[in-house]
């Protein structure tokens, strides 16, 4: 027997201080990758991990579970506070987090540091994401992007001739182009996370405000984007969530511009509906999501494999394809059949600069300011749904 | 040979339980009521502590110490106003429910041929059998602003009156399915059958030899009916609304789907616990709920819904 695998097994049986000594290990970096363990576990959003069940071209689990002889096992979530709650709960090897679920996971210590130099391809990600706020922090790696996309304006283009210029055709009551006012004809996000998107209008409208960060609003800039909110939600007739029904109410009800996402712009493309979308000059708010490997982790091998796996060229394009996201790895753009040519240029790939990623606004915003927490969004936000 | 056989442990155990029927009846009840009291009761009763908890407003973390600092954030006028939407919607869907379910009820019941019954009891039940999610959305389609009820009103020339029904305020809106209207007139639709069985059961424990009775000394039909069979068919009735009166009271999804966006209380507990992470203040939101309901029972319970059901 080797003097290494003693090593630390042995040095646990010793005793007292085992429990200090044997959970280490656990913590440490891996730094290579082992036999494969049999199984991946992973929380994703849906349509993540696809494996050609809803549409055969579309499938990009079947080959990486024959070449490494991992199974993937997948558990889908529908919002970031299930995935954390998940993750929590344990049993998991990877999760597929948002800005705003990522930092919680890092805090809570939920996740564990990436070693990057065992995952080769990591190097073909955007530079730009390589160190993002959202999943490296105090100069450890806690994952590997995954992929990228924003919140558009969606427009119908029979009432505007020419893409509208900015967000306020969907905060400010006016004429539209085709001689009507805008009142009833537009919608807006179902989420207390739309505050953002007010802050991003007034940020560039308002600038005597300061607004810096549309995530990091101090009492007085808050009050005026909860203020602009109650004058749209005068405008709007119903406020979107699920992204069928804003389909159904972009060709059913009249409704002519709201922000949106490329989905539901793609899909409405393909069945002949004259909408379009746009990132107008105010810029855009966005989400970004990492992968993410668990602190307990069963199947830190498989989990490796899976994040370099996640990263190819194919899988990023088709997942770009299939999900109107941007793919993380900027080659996998060119030679994708399933993405086309132009295909993350449709998705955004070239508007990165002026996306405000999602991230879950703090009391203690940074520079000794204060600024208002989530949970107060999110109350503030029922109040103006309710007309308050 | 003469010593009795001993009897074995499951004869004794037999006879144990032969003498004391109370330890029985004991045995027996212990699975169920424990399952009522940790799981049901404990798991309300959890949540009603976590409603005196409260979130720490700098860090957003709640801060497990008593305080009655939630229930003030719950009485604010914004909230009061969804407690009011939600209260009106679910009495208007319970009145509406009930003058629609009771004709429907009474011919099931007093002159259906026995065929005729059996299709009506599938026609009432039928559409339990299908998804929830699917017939709400189905709705929507159907009250969409280019939806197959406003076509009908223009076939038939009758666009201004669904504009003036529109035109309504508060209650209008640009299209049925952006309007309140449009959220009650789904939620009737998805709670009825919950409000016609329970009167039929109460209208078939009606003995016809009263009605008789009641015609030999002379009374006319509709006085009968309103003496006799009504009576004694409203603790039916009022079974009946517990079910469509809670039911929309904690529904979450068919105002999301269908109406104006703003909130009801199942939809603001969703987001206070799903998207903020605010238990104690969805905690009491919750609480509001149980009270209404806990009033509206001990009323029922007057009215003898509880023998109807």
């Amino acid at each position: 027997m080797s003097h290494r695998k003693l090593g630390w097994a042995g040095r646990c049986l010793l005793g007292v201080l085992a429990a200090a000594v044997c959970t280490a290990p656990a913590l440490a970096r891996q730094d290579k990758i082992g036999k494969a363990e049999g199984f991946v576990d992973i929380v994703a959003w849906p349509g993540y991990i696809e494996r050609g069940d809803t549409d055969k071209n579309f499938d990009w689990v079947t080959g990486f579970e024959k070449q490494t002889g991992c199974k993937v096992r997948v558990k889908t979530a529908g919002t970031s506070d299930e995935m954390v709650a998940l993750m929590n709960e344990g049993g998991f090897d990877l999760v597929t987090a948002s800005g705003d679920a990522s930092l919680r996971l890092i805090a809570g210590k939920r996740v564990q540091e990436v070693n990057v130099n065992l995952i080769p391809s990591y190097k073909k990600i955007d530079s730009r994401l390589q160190q993002a706020p959202w999943h490296y922090v105090g100069g450890k790696h806690y994952g590997t992007p995954y992929q990228w996309g924003y919140n558009v304006l969606a427009y119908n283009t029979k009432v505007f001739k020419s893409p509208p210029s900015s967000w306020e055709v969907v905060f400010k009551e006016m004429k539209l182009p085709d001689g009507k006012s805008n009142k009833g004809r537009i919608q807006a996000f179902d989420g207390p996370i739309y505050i953002a998107d007010a802050a991003l209008y007034l940020m560039h409208n308002q600038p005597e405000l300061g607004i810096k960060n549309p995530y990091e609003l101090d009492e007085k800039q808050y009050k005026a984007a909860l203020d602009l909110l109650r004058v749209q939600r005068k405008l709007v007739s119903r406020y979107w969530h699920d992204a069928f029904v804003q389909i159904d109410d972009f060709t059913n009800e009249g409704v002519v511009a709201s922000s949106s996402w490329g989905f539901q712009v793609n899909l409405l493309k393909s069945k002949k509906a004259p909408i379009s979308s746009v990132v107008p000059r105010e810029g855009a708010t966005g989400w970004a999501d990492t992968t993410m490997m668990h602190a307990d982790a069963k199947h830190p091998n498989c989990a490796y494999l899976w994040m370099e796996h996640s990263l190819n060229n194919k899988l990023q394009g088709d997942l770009s394809a299939w999900f109107g996201s941007v793919p993380v790895v900027p080659e996998a753009c060119n030679g994708n059949p399933l993405l086309g040519p132009k295909g993350c240029e449709n998705n955004g790939i070239n508007e990165f600069d002026r996306i405000w990623f999602w991230r879950t606004p703090v009391a203690n915003c940074g520079g000794g300011r204060q600024c208002v927490p989530y949970y107060r969004w999110v109350t503030d936000y029922i109040a103006v749904l309710g007309g308050r | 040979m003469t010593a009795a056989a001993r009897p074995t442990p499951l004869q004794r155990l037999s006879s144990l339980l032969y003498l004391h029927p109370r330890l029985l009846l004991l045995l027996l009840l212990a699975p169920p009521l424990l399952w009522l009291g940790v799981i049901y009761l404990g798991s309300l009763f959890a949540l009603l502590l976590q409603s005196f908890y409260y979130i720490d407003p700098f860090s957003g973390t709640i801060v497990r110490e008593f305080s009655l600092s939630t229930y003030r954030e719950l009485f604010t006028a914004a909230n009061a106003d969804i407690f009011l939407r939600t209260v009106l919607m679910a009495a208007a869907v319970t009145v509406a429910a009930a003058i629609i379910a009771f004709p429907v009820a009474y011919y099931m019941v007093r002159h259906a041929s026995l065929k005729m019954k059996a299709l009506l009891f599938l026609g009432v039940m039928l559409p339990l059998w299908s998804s929830y999610l699917v017939r709400v959305y189905a709705w929507k389609l159907l009250l969409a602003k280019e939806g197959i009820v406003t076509w009908f009103a223009e076939q038939l020339h009758l666009t201004w009156l669904l504009d003036a029904i529109l035109a309504i305020p508060v209650i209008g809106g640009p299209s049925l399915s952006i309007s309140y209207i449009g959220t009650f007139l789904v939620f009737l639709y998805i709670w009825l059958p919950f409000m016609i069985l329970p009167i039929v059961a109460a209208l078939e424990r009606v003995p016809r030899s009263l009605t008789e009775a009641s015609a030999d000394l002379g009374a006319r039909p509709g006085q009968t009916f309103r003496k006799v069979v009504f009576p004694l068919a409203v603790p039916g009735v009022v079974a009946g609304s517990i079910f469509t009166f809670s039911l929309t009271l904690g529904d979450y999804i068919i105002p999301r789907i269908v109406g104006n966006s703003r909130p009801f209380i199942g939809l603001a507990i969703y987001q206070l616990q799903g998207v903020a992470g605010n238990i104690p203040l969805a905690a009491a939101f919750t609480v509001v709920p149980i009270v209404v309901m806990a009033v509206y029972l001990v009323i029922a319970r007057r009215m003898g819904a509880f023998s109807a059901l």
